[in-house]
């Protein structure tokens, strides 16, 4: 199929996009959307910087990211413990978003990612679940906010460094290199060829366009 | 109909807003599924217009809390003394770090309201049925998804302040009510980015199309 069909997401423009090369991008005529990137290899280096990401992170989570001693005691946090304080101090609506934002969303869109991977690998085609769970994990992907905490983290820093000394720890460092290899799965990540190794959820698999019509209603699919 | 002409609506198919397939839509009324991810299929996302109108009507009604009440309370043996976004923000100023204090001043009070007001400009120009600079428009829209998620500095901020700043009697940090406001802009503006269809800019353009023709 030389030619293949698409609407682009922010302009709806139907548009035929040629066979690329690799390590080419497709963007809309209209809008300038990239549309389509063809990128050799992509998800093998992707399952490669998501275990990576994965080791990274439950060192950025299991040690303190920085301490603090003045006048002979010293406290120190974890990510986590970011929350925990905020919680305890009677805010828990902000404790639990900046527990999703900072240890669940990451966490959800680094596993997810690698289920996702290693089951589009082991089966073929891929039963339905793993698109479902290529959803859950690009919904995470926009909550999972590290290097917005990174900013944050040295702002508290900054504010706190005329009080007492500060302790920078090896959560820090892991923080730093999770923001990197999260940054790098998702230019690397290629959910298109995911999708085409998922089993459809309808019943027949019809050409896209101008094929037979989509959907139906749910009830009489069952 | 040739493509690259037309928008797929006008030529029967829908794009999935999960999965990306592009489908034709059945025209008995009934609900559309992709039949790819299962999830509901149609032209537009629902009800886009009011919807973030709502949301952006919301996060402006707690933009004002979020600035006026305290967002931490700071003890230490000399004393209390509690501050707001912009409080804090002179704070960091005043203490030497006036790169610091123009990224928080940026990310916590500029970029919530500029996201309300490109937002609003871009909802009041779509239901005008504007067919003008729309490259630039789609461009705003694109600049407002991504900005979004930094408004979330102060937050982190205050946690992690809060986190460590716990050597009582000495000195002790609290979160105050406003950090909750706070969390609420940001979260809605968030939202209201994401149910903005940005299609609907290009609608209008469509209809010219076909006035002139």
């Amino acid at each position: 199929m030389p030619l293949n069909p698409v609407a682009c997401p922010d302009c709806d423009l139907l548009q035929n996009i040629p066979r690329l090369p690799p390590r080419a991008k497709a963007r809309c005529r209209r809008c300038g959307k990239v549309l389509a990137a063809n990128k050799p290899g992509a998800n093998e280096r992707t399952l490669a910087l998501a275990i990576g990401a994965a080791i990274v992170f439950i060192l950025a989570n299991a040690f303190p990211l920085m301490g603090l001693s003045a006048a002979g005691r010293e406290v120190d946090t974890t990510i986590i413990g970011g929350a925990w304080v905020m919680w305890q101090e009677g805010q828990q609506m902000t404790a639990a978003l900046v527990a999703i934002c900072a240890v669940i969303a990451p966490a959800v869109y680094i596993g997810f990612t690698i289920v996702v991977l290693v089951a589009s690998r082991w089966y073929r085609p891929a039963p339905a679940w793993v698109g479902e769970l290529l959803l859950w994990a690009e919904l995470a992907h926009e909550w999972a906010m590290a290097e917005v905490m990174m900013l944050g983290i040295l702002v508290a820093l900054v504010k706190i460094a005329d009080l007492a000394t500060v302790i920078v720890g090896v959560g820090m460092f892991a923080t730093g290199a999770l923001i990197v290899l999260i940054t790098m799965i998702a230019v690397n990540l290629d959910p298109e060829e995911i999708w085409e190794q998922v089993q459809w959820v309808g019943s027949v698999e019809p050409a896209p366009v101008g094929g037979p019509q989509a959907g139906g209603d749910r009830e009489a699919k069952k | 109909m040739r493509a690259g002409e037309t928008s797929a609506m006008k030529a029967g198919l829908a794009l999935c807003r999960h999965c990306r397939l592009l489908s034709r839509i059945g025209t008995s009324g009934a609900a559309n599924y992709c039949p790819r991810c299962g999830h509901e299929l149609a032209y537009r996302r629902h009800d886009a217009i009011q919807r973030t109108w709502a949301l952006i009507i919301a996060a402006a009604i707690c933009y004002l809390p979020a600035n006026l009440i305290p967002v931490m309370k700071s003890t230490t043996l000399v004393g209390a003394s509690e501050d707001t976004i912009i409080g804090g923000v002179i704070l960091l100023y005043l203490t030497g770090s006036w790169h610091l204090a123009l990224i928080v001043l940026i990310a916590s009070v500029m970029i919530p309201l500029a996201k309300l007001m490109a937002l609003a400009y871009l909802l009041v120009t779509v239901q005008r049925r504007s067919a003008k600079s729309n490259r630039e428009r789609v461009r705003l829209y694109r600049l407002v998804e991504f900005i979004g998620r930094w408004s979330m500095l102060d937050v982190f901020v205050i946690a992690f302040v809060v986190a460590l700043v716990q050597l009582k009697p000495l000195m002790a940090a609290q979160p105050r009510a406003g950090i909750l406001f706070f969390a609420a802009v940001v979260i809605l503006t968030i939202f209201a980015a994401q149910t903005f269809d940005p299609r609907l800019i290009w609608d209008s353009a469509g209809s010219m199309e076909k006035r002139n023709e």
